[in-house]
């Protein structure tokens, strides 16, 4: 932090700036002046809440895709088929047993199931060859595209939210205050607060098992040199089997959550590659704070952009790909 | 050895297969959205499509009928991808496409391109479709979004006693043609609407969306179709919404009532307009969901036809008997069958449908309220039955031009 300050004290002021002028944003009363001219603050403060909500959700499929590329260096075009099909377990295992916890714990295991089987019959047997994998991989997702489409129909199918979840709960955030002096305070539904909590769970649980544990050195070790590694007598193999079903597992959570705050239908498997691609790419392929990152500005700039120039939303996501591509094609946060 | 003796049963087989067909065919092009946000009106789409088949039958004369499916995505390129492979490729001569609003707009002005084929819309609304500039060879026998709105505003207005209103659809020709529908008529009776907002079709995320609804509005009007539609309903809930709802032709439909999930009581005591209401008592209406529910499993189908099916149904029938009556002469043109079909006058499921001069259906609309039917299944119940609802929605046609075409800001709140 230090040091990226006294490298570039430009960049640095902009972005405390910019910090600052979020935290008045989100904290101040908006004088009336400001709200004639953006609107609300009801709306913009649900924007930014939701854009980092829906980071949290693009965060699971994502960091799940940058693991596997990280250490097996395999762009794995299917991973938005495991998270359609994690997200239909979830909803079959939830209507089954009535629990929605459950529905992530089966999600997780089939999917990384089938990313073990995908890793053993696959992969492994065309390693080294990255365009062969993806040409595979994206053959595998049409095929995986059509046998849920044949199993699960073009239905939308939602993962029941259990009932303590419905419902917006009050936030300790003031919106306005009335002219009767009395302070209005922010509504937010709830579900999407426990789901970006948990996903921020994940994501430190992930970085403390990459970081702290023999495992994650391995993974670490993995990443940087594999044939290395592999001298050293480590069954690296192995290790790449239990990453792959690791990534594809959370691929198969993210599933169920997208299921229980959106719907599930056929073509979100595409939608949900592209958004983790995008992702990745702005954070830097391979790296796990880089996808954190990614997810949160790719989750902000559809919401606030749905919000404030709902014309043009679509294209804001791509735009910042292109920036990012053009200013630092490796991502904001790879290491060189 | 076993290979080459393989190749031989194919090959007798598909002789066979020539001799026993030796008929003559005639060739039929069909689009559906299969896939994207739309799959499921395109499924239901084409169950109403098989329906009327079982119902009618293939055979014209001593001609038989091939049905050549495609699919889309609701754009207007795929749309136009699809017909211009059915032409091409498949060497279909007739069509029947497509279903969604901005893609009849792209199809009706590849069919110019095309005079000699016949182009039988199967369930897409847009008004420009047929009331600018239509293609001679384009036929509609669905109403226009507009004509399906007919009923709702005044009812929202004097039954249910609504002032204020505000609307969020998706942002295309379709729901643009419903909200003008809409608006005319609320604006009309003395309502307001004071906000408009458009989402772009397939948006999956609506929190933000719900969070800027106005709160000082009686109720809120949702153009929104397919897996839009649900998840805007399963977000609303989870905001905890609660204001009075009133919904589009593909919103109050079975594709969104008998969706999987709780996000649909959402819509209980919802009012809407359509060209259909699920729990109308006509007889042949009855006779249409029987013959529906009996073309399909229980798990393959709605409880109760969706729009998408009934305008498929009155598509196909339309076509089917058009043929019959020329006997499925194709000769110079198509030019019998052009001129029966618009002439054709079906009995339709959902009322008579005839043509005007554009070709474009005057049928009747129905105004709905979404029940339960106890036991756990949603239905639309009939309101009222508004007969003979023509494209300028009984404005002289003069007085309809100056109110311009429908888009994001058309029409004017006010009355015309």
């Amino acid at each position: 932090m230090a040091r990226f300050i006294e490298r570039h004290p430009a960049w640095a002021l902009i972005v405390i700036i910019a910090v600052a002028v979020l935290l008045w944003l989100v904290f101040a009363i908006w004088p009336p002046g400001l709200e004639a001219a953006i609107g609300r603050k009801r709306v913009f403060l649900n924007a930014v809440l939701n854009g980092i909500t829906l980071g949290g959700l693009y965060f699971l499929v994502a960091s799940g895709f940058t693991l596997i590329f990280g250490l097996m260096r395999n762009v794995n075009l299917a991973h938005g088929s495991l998270y359609l099909f994690g997200g239909y377990i979830g909803y079959a295992i939830s209507t089954w047993t009535g629990s929605w916890i459950l529905s992530f714990i089966v999600a997780f295991i089939a999917a990384a199931l089938v990313g073990v089987i995908l890793q053993l019959a696959v992969f492994r047997r065309m390693e080294g060859q990255d365009l062969r994998q993806t040409m595979v991989t994206i053959g595998l997702s049409i095929v995986f595209a059509d046998l849920m489409l044949w199993v699960f129909g073009g239905d939308f199918y939602q993962v029941q939210t259990p009932s303590w979840l419905i419902g917006p709960v009050q936030l300790p955030l003031l919106t306005a205050i009335k002219s009767s002096g009395e302070p209005v305070y922010l509504q937010y539904p709830l579900v999407r607060l426990v789901i970006f909590a948990a996903s921020v769970v994940i994501g430190i649980a992930m970085w403390l098992a990459l970081n702290r544990t023999r495992i994650g050195m391995i993974v670490r070790a993995g990443v940087d040199d594999r044939d290395i590694l592999a001298a050293t007598g480590v069954r690296i193999q192995l290790v790449f089997v239990l990453v792959f079903a690791l990534g594809a597992g959370l691929a198969g959570i993210a599933g169920v959550v997208g299921g229980t705050f959106q719907s599930l239908s056929p073509g979100e498997d595409t939608r949900f590659l592209l958004a983790s691609l995008v992702v990745v790419i702005v954070g830097g392929m391979g790296s796990i704070p880089g996808a954190a990152l990614g997810a949160v500005i790719i989750g902000l700039a559809e919401q606030l952009g749905s919000v404030y120039i709902p014309t043009y939303a679509i294209v804001v996501t791509f735009l910042i790909m292109v920036v990012v591509l053009a200013l630092r094609p490796q991502g904001l946060l790879a290491r060189r | 050895m076993l290979k080459s003796s393989l190749g031989l049963i194919a090959l007798s087989s598909l002789l066979l297969s020539g001799t026993a067909f030796a008929q003559e065919k005639i060739k039929v092009g069909v689009t559906a959205t299969l896939e994207g946000t739309y799959t499921v009106l395109g499924e239901d789409g084409m169950r109403g499509h098989q329906t009327a088949l079982n119902v009618l039958g293939k055979k014209i004369g001593d001609k038989e009928l091939e049905f050549i499916v495609a699919s889309t995505d609701a754009t207007p390129d795929s749309a136009v991808r699809a017909v211009r492979k059915l032409i091409e490729q498949d060497k279909v001569q007739i069509l029947l496409s497509p279903l969604s609003g901005d893609e009849g707009i792209a199809v009706k002005n590849f069919a110019k391109t095309h005079p000699e084929l016949t182009f039988v819309n199967a369930a897409s609304g847009a008004q420009e479709t047929t009331y600018v500039d239509p293609a001679p060879n384009f036929f509609r026998y669905n109403m226009d979004g507009a004509q399906w709105q007919v009923g709702l505003g005044k009812y929202a207005y004097e039954t249910k006693g609504y002032r204020k209103i505000a609307t969020v659809g998706e942002d295309y020709s379709f729901i643009y043609t419903q909200v003008f529908g809409l608006v005319l008529e609320f604006c009309g009776a003395g309502g307001q609407v004071t906000n408009r907002q458009w989402v772009p079709l397939g948006t999956k995320d609506f929190a933000s969306v719900i969070a800027a609804l106005p709160d000082d509005v009686d109720a809120i009007y949702l153009g929104l179709g397919g897996a839009d539609a649900v998840n805007f309903l399963n977000q609303y809930q989870q905001a905890g919404g609660k204001a009075h709802l009133m919904g589009g032709s593909i919103m109050i439909d079975q594709t969104i009532l008998s969706s999987k999930g709780s996000a649909k009581n959402a819509l209980i005591g919802t009012i809407a307009a359509s060209g259909q209401a699920d729990t109308w008592e006509d007889p042949g209406w009855q006779k249409f969901v029987k013959a529906y529910q009996d073309s399909f499993p229980e798990s393959k189908r709605f409880p109760s036809p969706s729009l998408l099916a009934t305008n498929y149904y009155g598509s196909t029938m339309a076509l089917i008997l058009a043929l019959r009556q020329v006997n499925g002469d194709l000769s110079n043109n198509q030019a019998k069958l052009k001129d029966a079909l618009a002439k054709i006058e079906i009995d339709a499921p959902n009322g008579k449908i005839k043509l005007d001069a554009n070709r474009q259906a005057i049928g009747t609309n129905f105004v709905t309220e979404v029940v339960d039917d106890g036991k756990g299944a949603l239905f639309s119940k009939v309101v009222k039955v508004i007969p003979n609802v023509n494209q300028t929605l009984g404005y002289d046609p003069a007085v309809f031009a100056k109110i311009g075409l429908p888009s994001r800001t058309v029409p004017e709140c006010k009355k015309y």
